[in-house]
């Protein structure tokens, strides 16, 4: 499958490149007060407001200041039944490459760091893992953002 | 428009038709002897048949057609639109409608049936021409809009000499003229005699007059009843076919022989000119007989013009969000090009950017009325609403609406239809009582229901009001401890009571009627408008009866916003909610830990910062501000950094990720091309409301 593939921290991931829309370098970021900390921003992408999400926390990794390689991928995710566009927050991208289907494996039961439920594989790319993201897992189990009206 | 399939273009006239036939119909039945209603009844069965058939849908032209028949005998005077002919005429119109829907459906037996009914009314009262069965073909009936024969005419008067010294007005005889039909005057003045012989009260002038109308000749020579015995007057009609050349108009007059005109014609124009120079005619003429070419010229005109005008256009709806999209894109630049403009000292430059900020304004206000529909379009479709409901449950209800003018976006418009519908229901079924109860309690026979709709702020309310039992207390809280809304024995205030009418699974009905009362209606209510990012509320009314008040944002996809600044976030509130801006005094910041009031002129008004509501990391500035919004009754200011300015609001909506997060109402895009939140003022004043009512009412005291 054609996947592309980025860095956050020290570990590569990769998300179908079927999804990816477009990559964006940093844009200047507009806070959303009190909304959950996975997706407390929103930036504009051609005229549309679309929810930035910083995928570090997603993995129980600390926020970081941005550098010259943070980018910004935007994908087009189904979130409860509606096509949705996300931009996401990573350190790095690195390439648009093929990984042969048969040669991800499924997740190991140990050995990870971060829950494996956002894993949908593990692929190899000469002597490099890579962590095959399941978005769809990642949106789906986005929780329920603090309500401000609600409180 | 657009890949019409035409029988699809058919079915939206139709629908129109439809629901014109159907106001008729109900106001046919309070006003039976009303001649328009019962001329709009027959037009619109008329064009429903002939469209129709022309679209192919030759059953329910047949069937129509009989129907129409019926009416045309009440046009004439032979037979009586009684109630229960305007109820088969309804039923009727059902039948019609589901034709039109679904042609290949089987209607014969429901057909024959009304048809029967239909000439057992009309039989009696005259030949009526409803045969037992429909034919395919459609005979046409008289055409009630064919144009009487017009026919133009060429008036040609010139007044006695002293016929003004008699007191004769010329001005009232062509005023007369003008007013039966479309008339084109010239005044020749070849006959005023020089100075030295002018009679200074004497009528010298000769009109010439071109009259396009449709009554005849007797009815123009009546005008120039009291003047004709010393007048000299010709009339004679205009034989002209399409444009009328000024060459044939001159031979038609007999001014000259076709064969000069011929002669001239093929040597060269302008004909008119040498004419007068070949002496054959005189130049008064000819300038009389360009009067009447214009006339012709511009009658053609017009009529292409009236096709035009009278031709309103379908669009699709999607055309209009796209547009709507354009013009927010256009707003959007704009506002970056104002930008630029301020921080550039080119004079020019700043000239152009505010006549394009004025254009754009303009055109987003233009767009936006396109989308708009005044609510008397939903309102009108609830009439038969009641009046089924009524016979169902055999009551006596009337609708009243009021402020049907009241213009809310397309969209919101379909929307609302299903959550009135539950209202209107509720309120005939539980609200309303029978007439007998009714007459027991001193009130009319016949209940009311109310409709109206009007504008509030930036908000449009409308309520649904009736005279009915009102709600009752004990058997809301008894049936909410029953579902466990609430813990037995809780004492709760009406309002908060009544509230729980809108939970899911909320019922009182005792039975299960076929018209509401299934335990899904008021949740469904309540959803359906706070999708609209309504309000909903119930409540008593003060001379008894039941109240429910919607009340609904004028969700346009642009507002007028104020641009304010908290820590480094900017914040849009909608403009229509703003009262006013104050600075916020060192003493009341100091006075004030949390949250506390301002003396607004002897008034007190409690404010609330926004940055700690929204968390700002930032010291505040030095001199804040404050925004006073309202809303309904209350007010409430809101403590910001900075207010920036206004600003011209295309709103996003914000994605499902962040669609829990009430306190904001949408995004949009500023100059800079950053995004800014819109406050949603109402709910964020609701949640300031509850959160601090003990903090208020300590702080009152």
């Amino acid at each position: 499958m054609e996947v592309l593939t980025l860095g956050l921290q020290d570990d590569i991931f990769a998300l179908g490149a079927d999804i990816v829309r477009e990559i964006l370098d940093l844009v200047p970021v507009t806070e959303v007060p009190n909304a959950p900390p996975f997706v407390n921003a929103v930036i504009n992408v051609r005229g549309r407001v679309v929810p930035l999400c910083d995928l570090r926390l997603k993995f129980g990794m600390e926020r970081s200041p941005h550098t010259r390689d943070t980018r910004i991928v935007v994908i087009e995710v189904p979130i409860s039944g509606e096509a949705t566009i996300v931009g996401l927050l990573v350190d790095k991208v690195y390439e648009v490459t093929e990984i042969a289907a048969d040669s991800i494996e499924d997740v190991p039961r140990i050995g990870l760091r971060w829950s494996p439920e956002f894993i949908r594989g593990v692929g190899k790319r000469g002597t490099d893992f890579i962590m095959v993201l399941d978005i769809e897992q990642i949106f789906a189990t986005a929780p329920r953002s603090v309500d401000l009206t609600a409180a | 428009m657009g890949a019409g399939d035409p029988a699809e273009t058919f079915r939206q006239e139709a629908q129109e038709l439809i629901e014109q036939l159907e106001q008729a119909l109900l106001d046919l039945e309070q006003t039976p002897t009303d001649r328009d209603l019962v001329d709009s009844a027959f037009r619109a069965l008329h064009t429903i048949k002939g469209s129709g058939a022309m679209f192919g849908f030759e059953v329910m032209a047949a069937f129509t057609h009989h129907v129409e028949s019926a009416f045309d005998q009440v046009r004439k005077g032979k037979l009586q639109a009684s109630p229960p002919l305007v109820a088969l005429a309804l039923e009727a119109q059902d039948i019609i409608k589901s034709m039109i829907l679904e042609p290949d459906t089987d209607y014969s037996s429901r057909e024959k049936a009304l048809l029967d009914e239909l000439s057992k009314l009309v039989n009696g009262e005259g030949e009526t021409g409803v045969p037992g069965s429909g034919g395919a073909g459609t005979p046409a009936v008289e055409a009630v809009s064919a144009p009487s024969q017009t026919q133009r005419w060429r008036i040609n008067f010139s007044l006695a000499r002293d016929a003004l010294v008699m007191g004769v007005n010329p001005l009232l005889l062509l005023d007369e003229l003008r007013s039966l039909g479309h008339c084109t005057v010239t005044a020749l003045t070849d006959l005023i005699p020089p100075l030295a012989e002018i009679e200074a009260e004497g009528s010298y002038l000769r009109w010439d007059v071109v009259l396009t109308t449709d009554v005849p000749r007797s009815v123009i020579e009546d005008v120039f009843i009291f003047v004709q015995d010393d007048a000299d007057l010709s009339i004679s009609p205009i034989d002209l076919p399409g444009e009328g050349r000024l060459g044939e108009i001159l031979v038609d007059r007999g001014a000259v022989s076709r064969l000069v005109v011929e002669a001239i014609v093929a040597s060269r124009p302008p004909l008119g000119e040498i004419l007068v120079e070949a002496g054959q005619v005189a130049p008064e003429v000819v300038k009389s007989a360009l009067a009447e070419q214009k006339h012709l010229i511009r009658e053609q005109v017009d009529s292409a013009k009236e096709a035009k005008s009278s031709a309103s256009i379908r669009v699709p709806a999607e055309r209009l969000d796209e547009l709507m999209d354009r013009v927010g894109e256009l707003v959007i630049v704009q506002a970056r090009l104002k930008q630029l403009a301020s921080s550039n000292g080119d004079t020019q430059f700043k000239a152009v950017a505010e006549e394009m900020e004025r254009l754009i304004s303009e055109l987003r206000d233009t767009t936006m009325t396109i989308r708009m529909v005044p609510i008397g379009s939903l309102f009108s479709r609830f009439r038969r609403l009641v009046h089924d409901l009524g016979r169902d449950l055999d009551k006596k209800v009337s609708l009243v609406t009021t402020g049907e003018e009241t213009e809310l976006d397309k969209t919101v418009i379909e929307r609302l239809n299903d959550p009135l519908v539950h209202l209107i229901r509720n309120s005939i079924d539980h609200g309303v009582e029978g007439a007998a109860e009714r007459l027991a309690a001193g009130k009319s026979g016949e209940g009311e229901v109310r409709l109206e709709a009007y504008h509030s702020g930036a908000q449009v309310v409308i309520s649904v009001k009736d005279d009915g039992r009102g709600l009752d207390r004990g058997r809301i809280l008894a049936k909410a401890e029953e579902n466990g809304l609430i813990p037995p024995g809780v004492k709760l205030p009406d309002d908060e009571l009544f509230q729980l009418i809108f939970q899911p699974g909320f019922s009182t009905a005792k039975e299960v009627t076929n018209v509401s009362g299934r335990g899904v209606g008021m949740d469904v209510v309540k959803r359906g408008i706070e999708a609209l990012r309504g309000t909903v509320d119930i409540g008593l009314r003060s001379g008894g009866g039941t109240e429910v008040t919607v009340r609904l944002p004028l969700t346009l996809a642009i507002i007028d916003g104020l641009l304010v600044r908290v820590g480094m976030g900017r914040y849009v509130i909608p403009l229509p909610t703003v009262e006013e801006c104050v600075e916020l005094s060192p003493q009341d910041d100091l006075r004030s830990t949390g949250r506390s009031f301002l003396n607004i002129r002897g008034e007190l008004v409690p404010f609330v910062r926004l940055r700690d509501l929204f968390a700002s990391p930032l010291p505040p500035d030095p001199y804040q501000k404050v925004v006073i919004v309202s809303l309904g009754d209350s007010r409430v200011g809101l403590v910001v950094d900075q207010v920036i300015g206004d600003h011209q609001t295309v709103i996003k909506s914000l994605s499902k990720l962040h669609s829990s997060l009430k306190a904001f109402s949408g995004a949009t895009i500023l100059g800079d091309g950053s995004v800014a939140l819109i406050l949603d003022v109402e709910h964020l004043i609701e949640w300031v409301m509850e959160q601090s009512d003990v903090a208020l009412l300590e702080a009152g005291e």
